[in-house]
């Protein structure tokens, strides 16, 4: 008896994970919570794990909201009122699915903006450097094409190399769950850049399976 | 009951309290529907009395390359990360190369910049990170609005 009770704590724990997690997806708190109250007294982990739910579907959130209702600018500040709203400027710009809801290469390679290369020159041009680098990647998942033309169009070199990348092809470990975590291509995509939900912007070359020893794909 | 088992319940209970308390922390920091890649910068802002400052990232990034101000300046990848006080601002680094009333408005308009809501911490908005850990707030799209970004 008193081994089962020491227990407690934690079953408690597994179900409030439960709960939680239900909740956070816009569950019915109560009626989850009910559901969940005879598995943890079970305190199984098999039905434990059931229970844990990132939000791997990565739901989409409103978005392009005016700055007095996106939560963080203070609508009693009157200089809220005075800032563009995101909508406003994306205007007839071709839309995405994610980040910003605009696709900002295809944007610059439209030609529907021109952001300047310089602070203070507006004719500076940027230095574009045309480099695409394949990496081959041991999942089932089609290999990256890194393109450098896409990237050097916004960014310096010295932005990413040698801090983030060392510049040379195959010297750096890269993994997604380095990405996910905000860390190698991370530092941007998923902040900034389109994020990683987006798998096939990357991962965008059919591997060759005849060369390619344990490929997946027929 | 032994003592050793009493000792575990008791770690048992504590640690339920204080997956409790950080739960609530992470469920309490209100929605996120922010702009993607806005940055809240609040290093020295709640203690000095002014609302945080919120950074606009698309705001920018329609009018210059990222290079402008993350080599030519030397704004770090970072929120946060560059520690920048108005007396920087002032003197005309970070903010401060453009906000000075040449290339863009000058520091004296506070309210445009620091215009955050008081408490809001120092942090990059709509990140994946920030999705993955703390899907909190989450808005479903109504069916005219999705059909509207899906056009």
């Amino acid at each position: 008896m008193n081994t089962k009770w020491s227990k407690a704590p934690f079953a408690v724990l597994i179900m409030l994970s439960f709960v939680i997690t239900f909740a956070t997806a816009n569950e019915g708190l109560a009626q989850q919570g009910d559901k969940a109250a005879p598995a943890a007294a079970v305190a199984k982990p098999k039905q434990a794990t059931k229970g844990v739910m990132f939000n791997r579907l990565m739901k989409r959130t409103k978005s392009n909201l005016p700055p007095d209702q996106d939560g963080i600018h203070d609508p009693e500040n009157e200089g809220t009122y005075m800032l563009q709203p995101p909508k406003e400027a994306f205007q007839g710009m071709p839309r995405a699915i994610t980040g910003n809801r605009v696709d900002w290469v295809k944007m610059m390679t439209d030609g529907l903006i021109s952001p300047r290369a310089d602070r203070l020159d507006p004719n500076a041009e940027q230095e574009i450097f045309e480099f695409d680098v394949i990496r081959e990647v041991r999942g089932s998942m089609p290999d990256v094409m890194f393109p450098h033309d896409k990237h050097t169009a916004w960014l310096a070199c010295e932005n990413c190399h040698d801090d983030i990348f060392i510049p040379q092809v195959g010297a750096n470990q890269l993994s997604m769950a380095l990405i996910l975590t905000g860390q190698k291509c991370g530092v941007c995509h998923g902040k900034v850049a389109f994020p990683v939900t987006e798998c096939r912007k990357c991962h965008s070359v059919k591997k060759d399976t005849m060369t390619k020893k344990g490929a997946v794909n027929k | 009951m032994s003592e050793k088992n009493k000792a575990s319940r008791v770690g048992g209970w504590l640690l339920l309290l204080v997956v409790m308390v950080m739960t609530i922390g992470v469920v309490g920091t209100g929605t996120a529907r922010a702009e993607y890649a806005d940055v809240v910068i609040n290093n020295y802002s709640d203690e000095q009395g002014m609302r945080p400052v919120v950074f606009p990232h698309w705001f920018h990034r329609l009018r210059f390359r990222c290079k402008v101000c993350h080599a030519d300046l030397g704004f770090k990848f970072q929120a946060g990360g560059n520690k920048i006080k108005m007396s920087n601002i002032i003197e005309g680094e970070f903010c401060g190369a453009c906000h000075n009333g040449e290339v863009a408005w000058s520091a004296e308009n506070c309210d445009m910049c620091h215009s955050g809501k008081e408490g809001t911490k120092t942090m990059v908005h709509g990140s994946t990170v920030q999705g993955l850990v703390s899907p909190v707030g989450i808005q479903k799209f109504t069916k005219d609005e999705k059909s509207q970004y899906e056009k």
